[in-house]
């Protein structure tokens, strides 16, 4: 049953030598519904502040353009590039701010299930500027609706700008709107972001729904759109007159309107198959690749007797025994892998502020990239796999050993004993060969990194 | 773990080895089994959806520019393969492998997937190889189970490289997994040490004990006393390495100096090729870094092992006939595959050619597919190992019929 040290091991951010771990389900679960303490103490921008360095950045594009060659324009030229580094510094800050997060939290559970809805709910920019919006996008969308109703989540980041630019739904048209028919360039239907709501965030790929459900829900779609600033807006006049049919039901009218759908998601959120789905992807984030169908279940019927609200979910899961079995079956991600660290190290807020961009690329980015997580970028909108076997490749693990030989001792002024660092970072879980190995190597930086390739340390 | 170690007897042990990183389990030299054969087979999975007949452009179809005012503009006679084809300019630079009779093209194929046009299932039906997709962890791939079938086969025989999984070379038979921007090194003791600690962790233990191995396998070896200074260093300049983008090269490199070698199949993937909107633009990349990959293998293969080489490109699915509102294409179902190298019969487009009329589409928006791109692999892999056609057909690739044999290698 539950346990301290494996609640914050399998649920939370990992052991701290500063701070405790969560004594009860109970606290755990309030931990999500109190004031967001982290957010408060590393503040990352609200989309709503971010948008405003992409309308700068558009009009000194313009006007270095326009005025190409003058004085005019290079002084806009000048601006364009100042507004990129700042762009660029202030992300380099969003992923401080991420780790410091998970450094410092008491409340571990919060940052894992923001970083699981980010994943469910993966979107991110193409171009520039917009590339670095992930973390404001996940601030705004995603982290105030981790604890509440599903459809409120799904509605929230389902038409958030930075999801309709990720999946091409600001560019579909109905081609028989009256915007497209006034216009003289035919613009048209783009199926991206419809289809990816039925397959990954609410049915599933194995959900019952057809190739025509994904067309009428694209036509649902139109209109979903984002203003030049970077705000959500809903173009009517550019909305493929209705209604449309979805899984047998009819939504909306000649005229598009914004509540059609909103109604739409949320009669897909309340989906038995998506119940099952979410259900399902959760059991296997916390407990294993291949949950019990008894876990699954009992997540299922939570979510199905709530309509959705997620911290009855919750609740369903760190009540069921499978979740303190005591072998621990997942792989930490990298991002997990890499911020645990950091926490079991107690990586101050100074120091981590102090650190070039430069040294952090090197330090955090890259490694990431090649431990096969670069921040905030999965490969497509199903997000990153949940699957072990991904994970536990040579070249994975050879990645997650090189950082752990070099990178601490950088971020840190002096390692610690690695045989104090290993009862920090494992606590009751503690293996003796590792303790062994600690005490056995022959420098310090081995020793640590050895704590911190273990398969105590890199499963959760 | 046992209770019974002590600092002192495991160090003893170390001692009485010479704590020599030969002693190490995890360093132990992979032996070289007998090597199935002279013939080599790449294959390169393109990831995201390879718009097929904007590489492979039907300019002789009439209906062909009607679907595409945007995309089907130019015509330049340097791109002209036959009467009837052209091919995108970002695959210009493999026009003299065309000459040369070491480029081929498949036309309207496509795997079995069907209706859904999702990228993720797409991908792992074309590397599953079956018809229906096994449940998730259960799926594996049809060059693993190509592998209990080549005699003298083992680990090294088969890379998958790279940072992204691949699932065609995923299953019961051992290949080996690397991603050549890595390096390692730990002292010899930190190296025992670490055996030490995966050993209760059998998964997890085989696979750094692989990472150990092919780290050591670049000239460099892994076992080395360095100071935290100079570990950093190298750390970092990894690190540059990767950030630089030079990664697809090196895992060409990396490929062509396996293959030259001992192993006999490679598999990697190559991304970007998602062209949803402004595509006279999004595809020149990715096609672009596809003929780069393609040469700097035959470059670094050399004559007579380009010679024995057969390159086969495949991707999830084509896409839409029509181009989309946004001056790109959808996810569609029939597309095209590439195959080059030197022991190809090539100067060829293969496969037949449906024609564009809408009623001669699939679902009246989509390339409708003339053959299943399995059976093209499955004949590749019978011309290059001799593999029988039942063994291909049945216990490959699930339910498959190759057809007669379309005399893919020479």
């Amino acid at each position: 049953m539950f346990q301290p040290d494996l609640a914050d091991i399998r649920f939370g951010c990992g052991l701290s030598p500063r701070l405790s771990p969560p004594q009860s389900v109970g606290e755990m679960l309030a931990g999500l519904t109190g004031p967001d303490q982290m957010a408060q103490d590393f503040p990352i921008e609200s989309f709503d502040q971010f948008r405003h360095r992409i309308v700068e950045f558009n009009i000194a594009r313009k006007g270095s353009r326009q005025n190409r060659g003058t004085d005019k324009g290079a002084e806009f030229d000048l601006q364009r590039k100042a507004l990129v580094k700042s762009a660029k510094a202030a992300y380099t800050g969003f992923v401080r701010d991420s780790l410091l997060r998970r450094i410092h939290t008491e409340t571990g559970f919060r940052e894992r299930l923001s970083f699981f809805w980010a994943d469910h709910f993966t979107a991110h920019g193409k171009v520039m500027i917009i590339k670095w919006s992930t973390s404001p996008y996940v601030q705004d969308a995603i982290r105030p609706h981790i604890s509440g109703k599903f459809e409120d989540l799904l509605i929230a980041a389902v038409t958030h700008p930075l999801m309709l630019s990720y999946l091409d739904q600001n560019i579909s048209v109905g081609p028989n709107s009256t915007g497209a028919l006034r216009q003289k360039t035919k613009r048209g239907l783009n199926e991206n972001l419809a289809r990816e709501v039925l397959e990954l965030h609410t049915l599933g790929v194995g959900g019952p729904y057809t190739q025509d459900d994904v067309r009428q829900l694209a036509e649902l779609f139109t209109g979903l759109s984002y203003k030049q600033t970077g705000e959500f807006v809903y173009k009517a006049h550019l909305a493929e007159p209705g209604p449309e049919t979805i899984l047998g039901k009819s939504y909306g009218g000649r005229k598009g309107r914004l509540e059609d759908i909103h109604a739409a998601l949320r009669d897909l959120a309340r989906h038995p198959a998506t119940a099952k789905h979410i259900a399902r992807k959760l059991a296997q984030h916390f407990v294993a690749d291949s949950p019990s169908e008894a876990l699954v279940h009992a997540l299922e019927t939570a979510y199905r007797d709530t309509e959705g609200d997620l911290t009855a979910v919750y609740t369903a899961l760190l009540e069921h025994p499978d979740s303190w079995a005591p072998a621990l079956a997942n792989v930490k991600q990298p991002l997990t892998f890499m911020a645990s660290a950091f926490r079991a190290l107690d990586i101050g807020q100074t120091r981590l502020k102090r650190t070039r961009d430069k040294d952090l690329r090197n330090m955090i980015y890259i490694p990431l990239q090649i431990m096969g997580q670069p921040w905030e970028k999965p490969g497509g909108p199903d997000g990153w796999p949940e699957e072990n076997n991904h994970w536990i490749t040579p070249q994975f693990m050879a990645a997650r050993l090189q950082w752990a030989l070099a990178v601490p001792q950088a971020l840190r002024k002096s390692l610690p004993d690695p045989r104090d660092f290993a009862k920090n970072a494992l606590g009751d879980l503690l293996p003796q060969d590792v303790a062994f190995a600690a005490g056995a190597a022959e420098n310090r930086w081995e020793g640590v990194a050895l704590v911190l390739t273990s398969p105590a340390f890199q499963r959760q | 773990m046992a209770s019974s170690i002590s600092r002192r007897g495991f160090l003893g042990q170390a001692a009485i080895l010479g704590c020599s990183a030969a002693a190490s389990p995890l360093l132990t030299p992979i032996s070289m089994a007998a090597v199935p054969g002279d013939r080599r087979l790449v294959v390169i999975i393109l990831r995201g959806g390879m718009d097929g007949i904007d590489a492979l452009r039907p300019w002789g179809d009439v209906d062909f520019a009607k679907y595409r005012p945007q995309l089907a503009k130019d015509r330049p006679s340097a791109l002209q393969l036959d009467a009837f084809y052209g091919v995108h300019p970002g695959l210009e630079k493999l026009m003299p492998l065309w000459t040369k009779g070491e480029l081929a093209f498949v036309q309207a194929t496509s795997t079995p997937y069907r209706n859904k046009r999702s990228h993720f299932d797409g991908q792992d039906l074309l590397e599953a190889g079956t018809v229906e997709l096994a449940p998730l962890g259960r799926r594996d791939g049809w060059l693993n189970r190509m592998m209990p079938h080549l005699k003298g086969a083992e680990e090294r025989t088969a890379f998958a490289l790279g940072r992204e999984d691949m699932l065609v070379l995923r299953g019961d038979a051992p290949v080996s997994n690397w991603s050549p921007e890595v390096d390692l090194t730990l002292s010899p003791q930190g190296l025992r040490l670490l055996e030490l600690v995966m050993q209760g962790d059998p998964q997890m233990g085989a696979a750094m004990a692989e990472a150990v191995a092919l780290a050591g396998s670049d000239g460099d070896g892994v076992a080395f006393d360095m100071d935290a200074g100079e570990m950093m260093a190298e750390m970092q300049a990894d690190a540059a390495e990767a950030r630089r983008g030079k990664t697809t090269h090196k895992i060409a490199d990396f490929a062509a100096d396996q293959l030259r070698a001992d192993s006999r199949i490679v598999s990697f993937s190559l991304g970007g090729w998602d062209t949803h909107a402004q595509q006279h633009r999004t595809l020149n990349r990715p096609l672009a870094q596809l003929s780069d990959t393609i040469l700097r293998l035959r470059d670094r293969l050399g004559g007579d092992v380009w010679q024995m080489t057969t390159v086969l490109c495949m991707t999830e699915f084509g896409r839409t006939v029509r181009e989309n509102g946004t001056m790109g294409t959808d996810h569609g179902t029939g597309g095209t595959m590439i195959i080059a190298g030197g022991a190809v019969q090539g100067g060829r487009v293969l496969g037949r050619w449906p024609g564009l009329e809408e009623a001669e589409l699939f679902d009246r928006r989509d390339l409708m597919p003339t053959s299943d791109i399995r059976a093209w692999a499955a004949w590749a892999m019978h011309d290059s190992f001799g593999l029988s056609r039942s063994v291909l057909e049945q216990e490959i690739f699930g339910g498959l019929e190759m057809g007669s044999t379309p005399g893919l290698l020479l």
